[in-house]
């Protein structure tokens, strides 16, 4: 379980988050959905230990961020962040490798090159993996960074935006992984999306984030409604059930 | 195929090492083989410094372009020699060993860089354009307080000073040397035994933490090991500006590779063949009317200027 406790934090003097206290059950996808500027990103990387905690407490199966070693932490949870090696020669199998970088830290065994060619596999990327960073396109950089996740094999995944720069069948194959890497593989994910529909069809809970506080968190199928959304995002919203999922629509 | 990359580097080296020992020789091999093999050991001792630094420096700062002396590294050292000419006379900077100056100039440096350098780099989103506007700037500094520090210099004094800040290839200070490639040979092995946690590093900030590297731990030993590196070649030919650019250039165009398993050795190989031949053709082919400083500054400023010229690489 994830727990969340009386998190505030602050850039330059604005508030960016104000006492967020949330309790995420282990297993399942959580989606992290709000207006830009809501603070998403920020409680990823606070809960990620890439920021330092100011205010309250984050802690993953009892572990608190602020005082677990860092290389403990990265057994139980890996991030995707937007940030992209630069400049490096790395190939696609080269970044998932890196992945096992916290059980082998520099040797990597038989079981980690097993667990490498996985991630390649789950994620599609096996005709790839020989390719140079630079040399492929951004969606399949994209399916690489969340393929170093997985072969991370934590118990927590957190997710920034993993469907950035993925095309409409790209990005429903990649939710659908995370899925089967929720259910078959008992992790638990946590991902902002920004595009509530993928949300909708896919999470087991949602919880929303307005300027910084904690607007509403529940199932899909109770959350998601005109108003609820409407009021998220400053802008109507008409929400239908169309084939046993809940559409958004917000686009004309 | 790296691997025999590396041995051809190696191979090279050695041939470019016996020729420099034995072209030309004329009379008593005892005294010949001493007075150049000083020179050569030196020449390999700032090759691997310059080299080793600039590996690391890029590194930590993920960037192609930046060396440590392009930051002010080096001008600080300067401005330390010269600080310490100026307050202890140059009597009193004279009556130190040579040895011991070093150390209290290289320890100085090592504090002083951590202290700009392990900010600047070890904050979350290190802007690039900051830090390279802040090393010119505070290069320009150190620049500046030295010059003017040997202006207020007793001008007897001046002259152990100015020894100090025009030191070149041709006149390494050999006294010096034993220390040198010590600190050399101890940084150089640091380097190589953190080679995994470099990789890592290399990848950015959030990946690395997100990966379980103690990210400022790293940065910091990074910078100690640099510092140290930097007062090495700078106390032994002085600021080398270029140079390193065009080793790791050279480097990573032939390795092919981001494994600094690979990177390290390959750039210290180099640095070495670049220097030793570099010498041997400005004293057999040149007749020494060029100087080994000249002819591998040019050389790195041209590798410079590729660098910023061609397409930005991802």
């Amino acid at each position: 379980m994830i727990e969340i406790d009386g998190v505030s934090h602050a850039i330059g003097g604005q508030p960016i988050l104000s006492d967020v206290t949330l309790r995420l059950p282990k297993g399942g996808v959580t989606a992290l959905i709000g207006p830009n500027g809501a603070g998403k990103s920020t409680l990823l990387s606070l809960m990620a230990r890439l920021q330092r905690l100011e205010r309250g407490a984050i802690r993953f199966d009892g572990l608190d961020v602020a005082r677990t070693p860092t290389d403990r932490l990265a057994l139980k949870l890996a991030i995707l962040r937007q940030e992209t090696p630069i400049g490096t020669r790395l190939t696609l199998r080269d970044l998932v490798g890196f992945g096992r970088f916290p059980h082998h830290r520099g040797r990597p065994g038989p079981g980690d090159q097993e667990k490498v060619e996985e991630a390649l596999a789950l994620f599609d990327l096996q005709d790839l993996a020989h390719r140079f960073l630079d040399e492929v396109s951004g969606g399949q950089r994209q399916r690489a960074l969340v393929a170093m996740t997985f072969a991370q094999d934590t118990d927590y995944l957190l997710l920034d935006e993993p469907l950035n720069n993925l095309d409409m069948a790209h990005a429903r194959h990649l939710m659908r992984t995370l899925r089967e890497v929720a259910d078959s593989h008992g992790r638990t994910i946590v991902a902002v999306l920004h595009e509530v529909n993928y949300a909708a069809a896919h999470a087991d809970r949602i919880v929303a984030l307005k300027r910084g506080r904690l607007a509403f968190e529940g199932p899909p199928g109770e959350v998601l409604t005109d108003e609820r959304l409407g009021a998220l995002y400053g802008t109507p919203v008409t929400v239908r059930e169309v084939d046993g999922h809940r559409v958004a629509l917000h686009y004309a | 195929m790296q691997d025999s990359r590396l041995l051809a580097l190696a191979a090279a080296l050695l041939v470019l090492c016996a020729a420099f020992l034995t072209l030309g020789a004329q009379g008593d091999w005892g005294f010949i083989l001493t007075w150049r093999g000083a020179r050569l050991a030196a020449l390999l001792v700032v090759g691997t410094a310059v080299a080793v630094a600039t590996v690391l420096f890029q590194t930590v700062s993920s960037n192609r372009i930046l060396t440590p002396s392009v930051m002010g590294f080096d001008a600080l050292f300067v401005l330390l020699q010269t600080g310490l000419v100026f307050s202890l006379g140059g009597v009193g900077a004279a009556a130190l060993p040579a040895t011991a100056r070093f150390a209290l100039e290289g320890g100085l440096l090592m504090g002083a860089g951590l202290l700009l350098f392990g900010t600047l780099l070890g904050s979350r989103r290190p802007d690039l354009h900051r830090m390279v506007l802040t090393g010119l700037i505070l290069g320009v500094l150190f620049r500046s307080l030295a010059g003017f520090l040997q202006r207020l210099i007793d001008p007897n004094d001046f002259v152990v000073a100015q020894a100090s800040s025009f030191a070149s290839f041709g006149a390494v200070d050999t006294e010096l040397l034993g220390l040198a490639a010590l600190l050399s040979a101890a940084a150089a092995a640091g380097a190589w035994v953190m080679r995994h946690r470099l990789d890592v590093l290399a990848l950015g900030r959030d990946t690395a933490v997100g990966l379980g590297l103690d990210h400022r731990r790293a940065v910091l030993l990074v910078l100690v090991l640099v510092a140290a590196l930097v007062s090495v070649s700078t106390a032994l030919v002085g600021p080398v500006t270029f140079f390193g650019l065009l080793v790791t250039a050279l480097a990573h165009r032939l390795m092919r590779t981001h494994r600094h398993a690979l990177l390290l050795p390959a750039a210290a190989l180099i640095a070495g063949i670049t220097l030793v031949g570099g010498q041997i053709v400005v004293e057999r082919l040149l007749g020494l009317t060029a100087t080994l400083g000249v002819v591998v500054e040019f050389l790195g400023g041209l590798a410079f200027l590729l660098l910023v010229l061609k397409e930005p690489q991802r």
